[in-house]
């Protein structure tokens, strides 16, 4: 082994344990920013490895250098730019569209050593080592591509430019989905054998079968799949390791992938749903139709913005129930103003988080923590549950579906068996929304019809501002 | 390096990742997702070399061109992101009551 060999292997290594204790490390509250950083440290490192070792074996052309810097100042840049200029709000779609690039890039890769071969001399020609590397091809191809589209087709919905086409939730679906996924497997095979015309059939099909495969999942499984294409990236980074013979590729990507696979699961349980059902049950919406959740509301009860904070200024604990409307509205740090407020007047604060409040878990974390929410005040679900028979007012705010009481008490309901916090448990609820639109999955919510549900209907930030002019009127928090 | 060897390799960095994250909080599902993407985009090493080994070809030095570019979009800017998230968790000891 010479120099360049040796330094390499050891950059390489330290690499993998670097990004290893990163993974590990962005699991934990404490050490999760360390961790982060610690991670693109590693990546760096990574580069600093290979490009010092081709500078010290083959070197490398001018004219690489030239389209490595033009590649990498383009990238970098936009993606700086994105991740500095993006709202909290829209995360879960950024997220997504960054892993379809890390997808078209492998996909990339995979297609340009198939196109021009790199060094498939005659001379030196071995049949078991091409035929690996035409599967890693395919491989690399057919899950990026998949990563690629599907991460596109999921960032397009989150941020609404998509709606999920009527046709997608009959069972045509299943029946296109396997057509797209036979087509890829002959195009692969074909591939395999050979035939490098049917890249491109390989190409598009498998394209079409990333959008077919996530238009019919609803919003609300989003972030599910968003973390399972998140694992399928990592596959296929590991398999355009194969491509380019790169141990370190393999490692990290098979450590994504499956790292990836266990937080899909995670959030998979922490919704109530299993991954299957996810992925080939369709939206919610589309199977609520006809069951008995859709129905008229027969006993809302509607009440003005200062009923709503002479009960706040007579109670001892509240309940904040933020959801993806508090998000849209951006009224987080309007929000932290009245419930300081309320705190200076002695009343109890706690914000009851769901697992899948917002379109994403730790969605709300994230934006109540921007507004300087303190830690200690997010309560999980299985936490706060029991508090709330002991609770004076609860604000729901643009959360839906995850307060609806049918998940608990109506086995016909779509939503039956999700975990909800129990909020028509405490003395009295205030929903504040919009209009009498459904959530997200487009049910009926019970909750609103129940006797000690008031309804405060407008904007969540006009609403919540409304509610500070309130409370000063009423002398709360003013010391 | 061998086939084999390389399998190995898969194998442990697979194992590897399914030990890596036993419990994690809700609160950090999303950030930990962002960061693991991140990583994802390793293969912008595959570009790179894709890019040092093409010689004079230029259509191929421009699929490796814009490979990179990919890559180190989901790199630079996952990691970005995911910092912007966290930083948020991480100013709250000093409010506490």
């Amino acid at each position: 082994m010479n120099l360049p060999v040796i330094i390499k292997f050891v950059i390489d290594l330290l690499a993998v344990l670097l990004l290893a204790l990163g993974i590990k490390g962005l699991s934990k509250v404490k050490s999760a920013r360390e961790a982060n950083r610690l991670a693109a440290f590693a990546m760096s490192l990574s580069v600093i490895g290979l490009l010092s070792y081709y500078l010290g074996t083959s070197g490398i052309a001018i004219q690489s250098w030239i389209w490595i810097i033009i590649g990498s100042i383009i990238g970098s840049l936009f993606g700086a730019i994105l991740a500095k200029k993006v709202p909290m709000t829209s995360m879960p779609e950024t997220v997504a569209l960054f892993n379809g690039c890390g997808g078209m890039s492998s996909l990339l890769v995979a297609l340009g050593v198939a196109i021009f071969p790199i060094s498939n001399t005659p001379e030196n020609f071995d049949f078991f080592k091409s035929l690996i590397n035409e599967v890693s091809i395919s491989v690399s191809i057919f899950v990026g591509a998949i990563t690629f589209t599907g991460s596109i087709v999921a960032m397009a919905k989150l941020q609404g430019w998509l709606s999920t086409p009527g046709w997608t939730q009959s069972k045509v679906r299943h029946f296109v989905n396997i057509v797209f996924a036979v087509a890829s497997l002959i195009a692969f095979f074909d591939l395999i054998n050979g035939n490098t015309s049917t890249i491109w059939l390989l190409v598009i099909v498998s394209s079409l079968l990333g959008i077919g495969v996530t238009l019919p999942i609803g919003g609300a499984d989003m972030p599910v799949v968003i973390s399972l294409l998140n694992s399928y990236s990592g596959i296929a980074a590991a398999s355009a390791g194969f491509v380019v013979d790169s141990q370190l590729l393999i490692v990290a990507g098979a450590m994504v992938g499956a790292a990836g696979l266990i937080l899909t699961q995670v959030m998979c349980k922490g919704m109530n749903r299993s991954l299957v059902s996810v992925l080939f049950g369709g939206s919610l919406s589309a199977q609520s139709t006809t069951s008995s959740g859709s129905g008229e509301y027969t006993n809302i009860t509607s009440c003005s913005v200062e009923e709503c904070a002479l009960t706040l200024e007579a109670a001892n604990k509240v309940i904040i129930v933020p959801g993806y409307g508090l998000a849209v509205a951006q009224a987080q740090h309007t929000l932290r103003e009245v419930t300081k407020k309320l705190e200076q007047n002695g009343i109890e604060v706690v914000y009851a988080i769901h697992p899948v409040a917002g379109r994403m878990p730790g969605h709300m974390n994230v934006l109540l923590a921007e507004a300087d929410v303190p830690y200690e005040q997010l309560k999980e679900m299985d936490v706060v549950n029991p508090d709330f028979p002991a609770t004076d007012v609860v604000l729901v705010l643009g959360a839906n579906d995850v307060v609806n009481p049918q998940a608990k008490n109506d086995s016909s309901s779509p939503l039956y068996g999700m975990p909800v916090l129990d909020v028509q448990e405490a003395r009295t609820v205030f929903v504040i929304k919009r209009g009498m639109s459904a959530g997200y999955s487009g049910i009926k919510n019970d909750l609103f019809d129940l006797p000690n549900t008031s309804m405060v209907f407008g904007d969540a930030k006009k609403v919540l501002n409304d509610l500070i002019g309130e409370l000063k009127d009423l002398g709360v928090g003013e010391k | 390096m061998s086939f084999i060897n390389l399998l190995w390799v898969l194998l442990l960095g697979s194992l590897l990742g399914l030990e890596l994250i036993g419990k994690v909080p809700p609160t950090l599902h999303t950030p930990l997702m962002s960061g693991a993407n991140a990583i994802s985009g390793i293969t912008m090493l595959a570009a790179l070399t894709l890019i040092v080994k093409a010689g004079g070809n230029v259509p191929l030095l421009i699929i490796g061109s814009v490979s990179l570019g990919f890559a180190l979009f989901n790199v630079v800017g996952g990691f970005f992101v995911t910092d912007r998230m966290l930083a948020m968790f991480n100013r709250k000891p000093s409010s506490k009551k």
